[in-house]
């Protein structure tokens, strides 16, 4: 696969599988500016998924579409990162996990708003007011609820445990981004790995949590290697479509 | 809408009432500073919470589907139209607040199954297509009750009803949008369609509530313009606008007495089931214990969230006294 087609899949199916996987919580959020909020978030975030898979389709050539790639790709053939497909275990690791996310998405974007594709400048000019406020909100609740009771911390310090792990693979990259550096495509990315572990050592410090000292890197998720929760996701959102595969919705 | 037999309790006149109706009358609006009587305030309590309740339960039903919308754009569109509601349910309970009770005195009133919600959110979401049903006919039959409350006699409430009837409108065509690419595509996606009419159709039509005849609570809450309309006439509106969508779509109504009646220039209509009404209202419908289960988990398991936003203002204050 041509190294842009593969970059932007792995950046769509990074947003789509977190907004899929944020989306599960309205109704179910503990209060109700946060199902806002969640739905929210959501909506950015399949919206970016959107705009990705349009680059990816059209990049490629063979006729398939944003719906085809989202609804008819294997769990193989997704390359989200591993970190937004670990469960929605509890709303401490929902916000971890978005929080982890924002703070290598943030960096990201920055970047992109210089590429030299001009529809991922486009995407990402737009995209990055969006990031910015999410990761306002979700730095505001780690510091808020780190430093909150003794049970918020516990409940956040055991989510930074569980995930931390997993962040590593939000800014694993192999040849793909370097062929893509070569072009322009992909300017600054030495700056997203600076900017992530600035970003997360103040935050965390602040919020008084503690990243772990034995939290050995999870990797995989780039070239379609996932974790068991991963199959249920897919088998989930992809349902409707794979029952009735000739229909138009 | 989704206020359904609304309590309005009775007591004498006084000199007081009857200047208060009389400002009713004069069409002058009623605001939360306002000297009201007791009854007054606790319809318009029962009312408002009642709808927000409704808008809080309503996620789940369509919410069930989010994560299996057939396409992106359904989804996201899916996705904002949840997000309004929950926006609905915010801007009604600042509406009862200002009526004197607190948003976590009513969330207590829900969770413990003391208030109601609308009848309609305690049948379950089966296929796919109810995503469209829900968008037509439930909001369709919400827009009926809610453009008349948009001219209700408290203000809070007609300026909360006047933002939710805009985006409930966009829901309801939404809907129909759902239904009419159903009802264009494969024989599985029309039968999906009929289905899910057959099921939505009465429980859409309880929505409006008892029979005027039974409806005792309804001629003193339009005395005081909470109400516009019996709950007849609306739903013969309702049904007057939705059937002949319905034959647009080449869908047929589940109703074997539906007649185009020339004289009265609407449709006669069967009488939905209202022991089954009744029973939903009660707490028997298919889904009541599984929405108040969801509803109660979400808050349970939400408790440390809030208790640790909390806490952690409650350092900023110390903070502050300290410096």
């Amino acid at each position: 696969m041509e190294p842009l087609v593969t970059f932007c899949l792995r950046m769509g199916d990074t947003t789509l599988i977190l907004g899929q996987q944020t989306a599960a919580w309205c109704g179910h959020a503990p209060v109700l500016e946060e199902d806002i909020a969640f739905a929210n978030m959501g909506l950015d975030l399949i919206g970016q998924t959107q705009l990705w898979y349009e680059i990816a389709a059209q990049t490629e050539g063979k006729g398939r579409t944003p719906d085809d790639l989202a609804f008819f790709r294997t769990e193989r053939q997704f390359l989200n990162a591993q970190l937004v497909e670990r469960p929605n275990t509890d709303f401490a690791h929902a916000l971890m996990r978005q929080y982890l996310f924002d703070a290598w998405h943030l960096p990201m974007q920055e970047a992109l708003c210089d590429s030299g594709h001009e529809a991922i400048r486009d995407l990402a000019q737009k995209s990055v007011k969006e990031v910015r406020y999410h990761i306002d909100r979700s730095r505001d609740l780690i510091v808020r609820l780190g430093d909150g009771s003794d049970e918020s911390r516990a409940k956040m310090q055991a989510a930074l445990d569980a995930l931390w792990p997993y962040a590593a693979d939000l800014m694993a990259t192999d040849e793909v981004e370097a062929a893509l550096a070569d072009q322009g495509v992909l300017p600054g990315l030495d700056r997203v790995r600076r900017a992530f572990d600035a970003e997360t050592a103040a935050t965390l410090d602040r919020a008084t949590l503690t990243i772990p000292e034995n939290g050995h890197a999870r990797t995989g998720g780039r070239t379609g290697i996932h974790t068991e929760t991963m199959g249920y996701i897919l088998a989930e959102m992809q349902s409707v479509p794979r029952t009735f595969p000739d229909a138009r919705w | 809408m989704y206020a359904q037999l609304v309590e309005t309790g009775a007591a004498e006149a006084s000199e007081k009432d009857r200047e208060f109706q009389e400002k009713i009358d004069r069409g002058v609006r009623i605001e939360a500073n306002d000297w009201m009587p007791e009854g007054y305030r606790k319809t318009l309590i029962r009312q408002i919470s009642q709808h927000a309740h409704s808008e809080i339960v309503g996620q789940l039903p369509e919410g069930n589907w989010i994560t299996r919308a057939p396409s992106l754009q359904r989804k996201a569109i899916l996705l904002a139209k949840v997000q309004d509601e929950a926006g609905h349910g915010l801007y009604l309970y600042c509406a009862a607040e200002t009526l004197g009770i607190s948003r976590d005195e009513m969330t207590a009133q829900l969770l413990s199954g003391k208030a109601k919600y609308s009848s309609i959110f305690n049948y379950p979401t089966l296929t796919w297509a109810d995503m469209g049903a829900v968008g037509w006919l439930v909001d369709g039959a919400a827009i009926m009750n809610q453009v008349p409350l948009q001219r209700c006699s408290y203000g809070p409430y007609s300026r909360a009803m006047i933002r939710v009837c805009k985006e409930e409108s966009f829901h309801q065509r939404q809907g129909f949008d759902i239904m009419r690419q159903l009802c264009e595509g494969t024989e599985e996606q029309k039968a999906m369609a009929q289905d899910a009419l057959n099921r939505w159709w009465w429980p859409s039509l309880m929505m409006f509530g008892p029979s005027d005849k039974d409806s005792v609570h309804s001629e003193q809450s339009m005395r005081w313009g909470i109400k516009q309309n019996t709950n007849d006439e609306l739903r013969q509106k309702f049904v007057d606008q939705t059937v002949p969508q319905a034959e647009w779509l080449g869908l047929t109504v589940p109703d074997p007495d539906l007649k185009w009646n020339e004289e009265t220039g609407g449709y006669d209509f069967g009488e939905p089931d209202w022991s089954e009404f009744f029973e939903v209202i009660k707490g028997n419908g298919p889904c009541n214990r599984d929405r108040l289960a969801a509803r109660n988990k979400a808050w349970d398991d939400g408790a440390w969230f809030r208790d640790g936003l909390t806490a952690h203002a409650e350092k900023q204050i110390q903070h502050i006294a300290a410096e």
